[in-house]
């Protein structure tokens, strides 16, 4: 009873004190708001980032890429091929037996947002027409499709919401005048709603490739994955791969997820230590002009453990106070802000929501209280160990 | 009578770089209970020297140091606190008020350290406020207070906890003679009606005359100067 009295007196007296120490107690509370608002910040964007990829895929399709191509701009399957992986066993078929796939090209093409700014980097899918029973999940919100043959072309809903790509703006590429017919929205979180489209054909004809990058196809039912890929490995004309969508991305996601958040850590870390550094000199500083206060309260019969408690309160409240800001600016700044990265120089970038989650707010307010903890350490022991009799004369 | 302190062969040295200077040489001292005894001497002769290590503020360098029968020389800095709450009250020269808390919460502060409860605590307070004459200033931060005033309630929070042993190191030093002559009375009033034990180091032979014994610190040795009629 009487040591929490001691404590609460001491730790009272301390943090009643902090504003004549203003100076050095901000130098620990933005010091400290800086590291959270950046960790916080780096990894939001790091899961909203990885969530947006691993969402994309679905369980029921199947993903066809060139042998050893890790990724969809790395893989190349040539028009002459494509009829054979077809006739694979395991992809579905619609009621008139054709397979439910498509054949798909990429390019990345620099447009100008209407919307002003300098030029994005967009990614141009050429598509089949039979997309619907693909992938059910695209829909048009607003125009109509693409024609095959003309240069025609889907923006997805966030690059028009984004860049002011509305219906019958027109972009200019690859040595032609192509216009927006139709705005695309897809109803789960897909990598789509930051792409263009184009009927695949037409984005061959006007590139002059003869491959395509990728073969998507709808799987007939459980075990046709294992099916599909025992038949694409036993053409040996074919060097090609057939991965689950979902797993696939997922796989992507992981790794991606994994690297963001070593950079935010990494970032966070150098930040984290600057912050210490900070705290620890303030702390110190604290202590000294708290030198006789705590050797009169030490000659009075205080304890060294409720000096002790006093500096990290101290510590600990400017940490959570630094940690609260920097979270706050976070989530102000970042939550909901639509932002776009690129998986690798080879892809096109690719738009995500941000969501600064609870949790990451937390994880930046734990940040924060051990690097209030660790700075307060070093003072918080040198002020126990104050000698008294010293500290006291250096007044009298 | 029972000696209260009793210091034997006492020697304190400090180390400084590669210099040890010995301040006290084999310095013994008995104080009786209930004595108000003075400590004079020249600047830097070691009169708070001697002081600390009465009040276990320090720890000797060798010799013993006997107070209300512990030996204090032995204790553990977490002993010492804990004895030094319970048996010895301080009254520095500066006052050493904390700053933000006002006159009736500085003189709590002791009792803080005890098992009483707020009502017992205030009921105290309200009576060493009365002792220093200094009711009306219960609310009073330090810096609205004069130096007499401050003084008064340092010594009014020496004494909440009702210890042993006061130790005052030059309570008077910073201080005009009116003011002065009030801490001086107040003193000898507390150690002549409640037989507090008192030990006062001071520069000024005036102030020394209000106690009822003084000696001189000289030479690390310590020289009776006057007996004068125990209180
Ligand atoms: N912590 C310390 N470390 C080293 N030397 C010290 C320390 N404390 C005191 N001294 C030295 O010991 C000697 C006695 O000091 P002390 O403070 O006891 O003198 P004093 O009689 O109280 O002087 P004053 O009248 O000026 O207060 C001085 O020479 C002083 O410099
Ligand atoms: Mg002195």
């Amino acid at each position: 009873m009487s040591v929490f009295r001691q404590l609460s007196a001491v730790v009272g007296m301390n943090l009643r004190n902090l504003p004549q120490r203003t100076g050095a107690s901000l130098v620990i509370v933005i010091g400290i708001a800086g590291v959270v608002a950046v960790l916080v910040s780096v990894l939001a964007m790091a899961v909203s980032f990885s969530q947006t990829i691993a969402g994309a895929g679905s369980p029921d399709r199947a993903l066809i890429l060139s042998g050893g191509a890790l990724q969809e701009a790395m893989s190349s399957i040539p028009r002459d091929s494509v009829a054979n992986i077809l006739d694979a066993p395991g992809i579905a078929r619609d009621r008139e037996g054709r397979p439910i796939a498509a054949a798909e090209a990429l390019a990345q093409v620099q447009v100008e947002p209407k919307s002003g700014g300098k030029l994005i980097n967009v990614a141009l899918r050429g598509v089949a027409s039979v997309e619907p029973e693909l992938r059910p999940e695209l829909h048009l919100v607003e125009g109509r499709m693409f024609r095959p043959g003309l240069h025609e072309l889907l923006v997805g809903r966030s690059l028009e919401e984004r860049y002011g790509l509305g219906l019958g703006s027109h972009l200019e590429f690859q040595s032609g005048d192509w216009t927006v017919v139709g705005i695309f929205a897809s109803s789960r979180p897909s990598t789509f709603d930051s792409q263009v489209l184009t009927d695949a054909q037409t984005l061959l004809a006007a590139y002059q490739r003869d491959w395509f990058q990728s073969i998507t196809v709808r799987l007939a039912g459980p075990g046709s994955l294992d099916q599909l890929k025992r038949a694409l490995a036993a053409d040996p004309t074919l060097h090609v791969n057939a991965y689950l969508e979902s797993a696939f991305a997922a796989a992507q996601s992981q790794a991606l997820n994994t690297v963001l958040k070593w950079i935010g850590y990494f970032i966070g870390g150098m930040m984290a230590a600057g912050a210490l550094f900070g705290a620890l000199n303030s702390l110190y500083a604290s202590v000294s002009s708290r030198s006789v206060e705590i050797a009169t309260l030490r000659a009075i019969g205080f304890g060294a453990g409720s000096v002790v408690v006093s500096v990290l309160a101290e510590a600990l409240l400017l940490a959570v106070g630094g940690g609260l800001l920097g979270a706050l600016c976070a989530w102000i700044f970042f939550n909901g802000h639509v932002s776009s990265m690129e998986l690798s120089g080879l892809q096109p970038p690719i738009a995500f929501a941000m969501s600064v989650r609870p949790d990451l707010l937390t994880l930046g307010i734990v940040w924060a209280c051990v690097i209030g903890l660790a700075g307060g350490l070093l003072p918080a022991i040198r002020a126990a160990r104050l000698p008294v009799a010293r500290a006291l004369n250096a007044v009298v | 009578m029972a000696s209260l302190v009793s210091l034997h062969n006492v020697i304190k040295r400090y180390v400084r770089g590669k210099q040890t200077i010995e301040v006290l040489h084999q310095l013994d001292l008995e104080v009786p209970a209930a004595q108000f005894l003075a400590l004079m001497g020249p600047s830097g002769s070691g009169k708070t020297t001697l002081l600390n290590l009465i009040g276990g503020l320090d720890r000797p360098t060798s010799g013993e140091i006997i107070v209300a029968g512990e030996h204090i020389q032995n204790l553990s800095s977490g002993q010492l606190a804990k004895w030094r709450a319970r048996h010895v009250g301080f009254v520095f020269q500066f006052y050493n008020l904390m700053p933000m808390l006002s006159a009736e919460r500085n003189i709590e502060l002791p009792l803080l350290l005890t098992s009483l409860s707020s009502a017992q605590r205030k009921r105290n307070v309200a009576a060493a406020l009365e002792l220093v004459g200094l009711t009306s200033h219960a609310k009073h931060k330090p810096a609205e207070l004069s130096g007499g005033q401050q003084q008064r309630v340092a010594i009014a929070r020496a004494l909440i906890a009702d210890p042993t042993l006061l130790v005052c190191d030059e309570p008077t030093g910073d201080l005009d003679r009116a003011s002065a002559g009030e801490i001086l009375g107040l003193l000898q009033l507390l150690n002549r009606d409640q037989q507090k034990t008192i030990v006062m180091v001071t520069h000024d032979q005036k102030a020394a005359d209000y106690a009822s014994r003084i000696l001189h610190v000289d030479k690390g040795q310590l020289i009776e100067a006057a007996v004068k009629s125990a209180a």
